[in-house]
């Protein structure tokens, strides 16, 4: 066999290495690298009561109240599987409303709700001018 | 190299030996810079005026959402030049030919502003939208991952060339560096991310046609940009090696 195709081999052999690192890196950081819990994990094992998390997913639509201080909000967060209620108190980001999806921070409580002290606003990967988000489903939309 | 001697060498890999020749690769770059500079300046400026002008806001993001049309094409140079400053120092350790090396090195510092642009981009698009400039999930922290090994990248080989290596450390880095390119790519699907899921794919995409259309414009010609500085540090690079040379042998 000649160098250079041993070395072909070789650096063949090393990319196929490296794509399995990558691999090994993805599904061992799984739950170590997730930004937030979703409440279907929340559902599945109790989450930390002692520290700051995060609860990310779809502010459910149809929860989402305005307290009468004009400040707080209640609303409900939801990934399908499970809803966990949350009170917040301060700005809502503009992005932020029913339907739409959320990152909480802040912390839980002992009866499974959430008290948030900031709120992140999560969009989805889909970009449409106004006159076909129309078509495609009526967005309540909190402009004009 | 003794295997160079063999017959069977040349019609290995015709093309690429064709150019591995510097003088050869002279002759075609230096016409072909200022057209692939000039043509990706021009796609970029025609697609971010269109970006700008010619396309209606998003439903939910309003204006905010034109930043995308450099974000981009600006993460996908990030990541492409990766992927090119990779395959060079592969082709290197394998063929061992200096025009890979000289490619490399000459990707590092294009790929780098392009992962700074998108990093930048990025944070000033996340403060109207999502409420942050800044947060630690994981599309986001490997994105600058990629930026760090671009700037340690240049580092080494800069080191290895002040001490008269031959550039094999930088370019097993540069392979081993691209393990970033799958995580960058996957952490949106694998993890939980504040960052949004990807949008444009092999043969559709989620973003309407009606906005998708600059978004070509300025990714060819942020590609076509790319290619055309990589040939300038190139010849660059090459010129400052034959002035060497040739103070070295008045020198003797």
């Amino acid at each position: 066999m000649r160098a250079k195709h041993q070395r072909l081999v070789l650096g063949l052999l090393a990319l196929a290495a490296i794509a399995g690192a990558a691999l090994l890196a993805l599904s061992a950081l799984k739950d170590e690298a997730a930004f937030f819990y979703a409440p279907g994990d929340v559902a599945a094992a109790a989450p930390p009561l002692d520290r700051a998390v995060r609860l990310g997913g779809m502010v459910e639509a149809g929860s989402l109240r305005r307290q009468a201080d004009g400040v707080s909000v209640k609303f409900a967060v939801t990934d399908g599987k499970a809803r966990v209620p949350v009170t917040f108190r301060g700005v809502t980001p503009d992005l932020f409303r029913e339907g739409s999806g959320v990152v909480a921070e802040g912390r839980f409580n002992r009866d499974g709700s959430f008290a948030a002290d900031n709120l992140l606003a999560k969009h989805d990967e889909r970009y449409m001018p106004p006159q076909v988000a129309g078509k495609m489903h009526k967005s309540e939309s909190i402009e004009q | 190299m003794d295997s160079a001697r063999e017959p069977g060498y040349r019609s290995d890999v015709p093309a690429l030996h064709a150019l591995a020749n510097p003088a050869r690769f002279l002759k075609i770059a230096r016409p072909l810079t200022p057209i692939l500079f000039w043509l990706g300046a021009a796609l970029t400026l025609f697609g971010a005026w269109a970006g700008l002008t010619q396309t209606p806001a998003d439903y939910l993001q309003k204006e905010t959402v034109r930043i995308l049309y450099i974000h981009v094409p600006a993460a996908w140079l990030g990541m492409g030049g990766w992927s090119g400053l990779a395959l060079a120092s592969l082709g290197y350790l394998i063929w061992r030919h200096p025009l890979a090396n000289l490619a490399a090195r000459a990707m590092a510092p294009v790929g780098a502003v392009f992962a700074a642009t998108c990093l930048a981009t990025g944070s000033i698009w996340g403060r109207p939208t999502w409420g942050t400039w800044w947060e630690w999930d994981g599309r986001l922290t490997s994105m600058l991952l990629l930026f760090f090994i671009y700037v340690a990248y240049i580092a080494l080989a800069r080191a290895d060339a002040e001490r008269g290596g031959d550039g094999r450390v930088p370019a097993l880095f540069g392979v081993a560096g691209s393990v970033l390119l799958p995580i960058i790519r996957y952490s949106v699907i694998w993890w939980n991310t504040l960052h949004q899921g990807q949008s444009i794919g092999l043969t559709s995409s989620t973003i309407d046609g009606s906005m998708l259309w600059p978004l070509f414009f300025t990714m060819s010609g942020f590609t076509l940009l790319f290619a055309g500085i990589v040939l300038m540090r190139m010849r660059a690079s090459l010129a400052a090696q034959k002035v060497e040379a040739r103070l070295k042998r008045m020198a003797a």
